[in-house]
C-alpha cells in the first residue's frame, strides 16, 4: 500500500482526518441520533379564522337525535375576564365503552356508529362554544388503570400563537376522577375545579379562562403541555 | 405498543404568548403549562378524510360564478412527520386574503376591494405520498392595528390534523424575501432556528408555461419519539 503515499488524493493518517477502515478514530459514519426533520413551527389562527374552518356540522360529534346525546357548553373568557368572541375549539374523545374513531386504538375501531369522536365550535356566539356529544367511557390509562371519561380540548384564538391544550372532566364521576392521574398530578383542587363540567339541563357547562381575572373572581383553567 | 410523540425543545417551537404581538398580552395564559404525558387521548386523533372535500375545493380561482382577480399560483408541497415519513389522506384547510390583501370577513373592512369571485377557502386531504396541492391567487399584505403601520406579509393559513391529536398544527405559510418581515411580529415570534421552515419556495419546475407561477412548501408534523439506537465504538449499531 506504500504507493497509497504518493498519491495527493490519500491522507495521511492523523487524528484529526482518517476515514479508513481500520485506523483508530475514524467517523462513525452512522447516526448516533435518530434522523430528525424540524417542524414546522405554529402561529395564531388570526382574527379570521372563520373562513377556513367552518364545518356546518361542526358542533355533531353525533347527529341530532342519537339517543343519549348532550351538549357540552360553556364560554371562553380572557384575562379582563371578558369574553372571546372570536375563538374555536376543538373537542376529540372516547366514545361511551371507551373506544376511539383512530386506528390506532389497540382495542379495536369504535363500536358506536355515527361517532365521529371530534367536535369543533366556533366562539362566535357571545364567546360561547357547543358541541353535541356522547359522554366518553373511560379509557385505560397505560398503567394498569383507567383515566376517569375526559375530553381533549384545544382552544385556538387571536393572541394565541400556538393552541391551547385543556381537557374536560365531568362532576358526577367523582370516583373516577379521584383516582384519574391527570387529576392527580394537578396541585390542588381549584386548579382541577377549573377542569370539571358541572350538569346543566341538557349536558354539562364548563367555561375557559385564558387568563385568571383576580376582580372578577376568575381562576386560570389548567393548560396541558402535549 | 401505543406511539409517543416527539416534543419538539421550547426554543424551536413558536411561543404561545409574544410581547411584540399585542393581542396575546389578555389572551395566553400566564401559568406554565403541565406536561401532559402521550395516552390513548393524545395519540389517536380526528380521522377525516376525502368525504370532507370535493374535488372544486383545491381551486380558490374559480368561485362564485367566475375566475379570481390577482397573480394565479400553484402551492404544492408534502406533510411529512419529523421522521421523514409522509402523512397521507390528512385534511389540509386553507385561509386567505385576497389578491388585494382583504378577507371575505366582516370585521375586514379596511379601504381594499373585494373580489367577487374569490371567498379565500381551500381544502384538500393529501394521497398516498402526503402530497397536497392548491391552485390560488398569491394574497396581498394588509395593515393591521398591532402598531403604527403595521402590516402583515402576504401569508396563507394553513390548519392540519395529522394522524394523532399531538399533531394537530395550525400555522401560517410565507412566500420568499418579503420586505414585510422585519416589522411583523408573528412572523417574529417564530423562533430563529425554526422561521425559514415557514416561508415557502419559489419553484420554476411546477410553474406552469402561460398560466401560474409555483411555490412549494413541505410542512413538517410532530414524529413519533423513538428511542434512539445504541452505538458501540465502532459505530455499529449494538
Ligand atoms: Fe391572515
Amino acid at each position: 500500500m506504500s504507493d497509497d503515499r504518493l498519491s495527493p488524493l490519500v491522507l495521511a493518517a492523523d487524528e484529526s482526518n482518517d476515514r479508513r477502515q481500520g485506523t483508530p478514530r475514524r467517523g462513525s459514519g452512522f447516526l448516533t441520533e435518530p434522523f430528525r426533520l424540524g417542524t414546522t413551527p405554529s402561529s395564531t389562527v388570526g382574527p379570521y379564522l372563520a373562513i377556513g374552518l367552518t364545518w356546518a356540522d361542526g358542533p355533531d360529534v353525533v347527529a341530532e337525535g342519537t339517543p343519549g346525546a348532550i351538549w357540552l357548553r360553556g364560554r371562553v373568557f380572557d384575562g379582563n375576564g371578558d369574553l372571546v368572541p372570536d375563538g374555536m375549539i376543538e373537542t376529540w374523545q372516547a366514545d361511551p365503552d371507551g373506544r376511539f374513531a383512530h386506528p390506532d386504538d389497540p382495542r379495536g375501531a369504535v363500536a358506536t356508529p355515527g361517532f365521529r369522536g371530534v367536535g369543533r365550535s366556533h366562539t362566535v356566539d357571545g364567546g360561547a362554544y357547543a358541541v353535541r356529544t356522547l359522554k366518553p367511557g373511560r379509557v385505560p390509562d397505560g398503567e394498569g388503570g383507567l383515566q376517569a371519561p375526559h375530553v381533549d380540548v384545544s382552544v385556538f384564538a387571536r393572541g394565541l400563537l400556538d393552541r391551547l391544550v385543556t381537557r374536560i372532566y365531568f362532576a358526577d364521576e367523582a370516583a373516577a376522577n379521584a383516582e384519574d392521574a391527570v387529576l392527580r398530578s394537578l396541585p390542588d383542587d381549584a386548579s382541577r375545579a377549573t377542569l370539571i363540567a358541572q350538569l346543566s339541563a341538557d349536558g354539562y357547562v364548563l367555561d375557559i379562562h385564558l387568563q385568571g381575572c383576580t376582580a372578577k373572581g376568575m381562576d386560570e383553567t389548567v393548560f396541558f403541555a402535549v | 405498543m401505543l406511539p409517543r410523540y416527539l416534543r419538539e425543545p421550547a426554543d424551536r417551537r413558536t411561543p404561545v404568548a409574544y410581547a411584540g404581538y399585542k393581542s396575546t398580552g389578555l389572551r395566553a395564559p400566564l401559568r406554565t403549562p403541565v406536561d401532559l404525558p402521550h395516552r390513548l387521548t393524545e395519540v389517536t386523533g380526528p380521522v377525516l378524510g376525502e368525504d370532507m372535500v370535493t374535488a372544486a375545493d383545491a381551486d380558490l380561482t374559480l368561485r362564485l360564478g367566475g375566475e379570481a382577480q390577482g397573480q394565479r399560483i400553484i402551492v404544492h408541497g408534502r406533510v411529512l412527520d419529523s421522521d421523514g415519513r409522509p402523512v397521507p389522506h390528512a385534511l389540509v384547510e386553507i385561509w386567505q386574503a385576497n389578491a388585494a390583501g382583504r378577507y371575505r370577513h366582516v370585521v375586514d373592512n379596511w379601504p381594499a376591494p373585494l373580489d367577487p369571485h374569490f371567498d379565500g377557502l381551500g381544502r384538500v386531504v393529501t394521497d398516498d405520498l402526503g402530497r397536497y396541492e392548491f391552485t390560488t391567487i398569491k394574497p396581498g399584505a394588509y395593515p393591521w392595528g398591532n402598531h403604527h403601520n403595521a402590516w402583515r406579509p402576504a401569508h396563507i393559513h394553513f390548519s392540519l390534523f395529522g394522524q394523532a391529536f399531538t399533531q394537530r398544527l395550525v400555522t401560517q405559510m410565507y412566500f420568499p424575501d418579503d420586505s414585510l418581515f422585519g416589522q411583523d411580529p408573528i412572523f417574529n415570534s417564530m423562533p430563529t432556528t425554526a422561521r425559514h421552515r415557514a416561508v415557502s419556495r419559489f419553484d420554476l419546475e411546477r410553474s406552469q408555461p402561460d398560466w401560474a407561477l409555483a411555490f412549494q412548501w413541505d410542512i413538517v408534523l410532530r414524529g413519533q419519539d423513538q428511542t434512539p439506537f445504541e452505538t458501540d465504538d465502532d459505530g455499529d449499531v449494538a
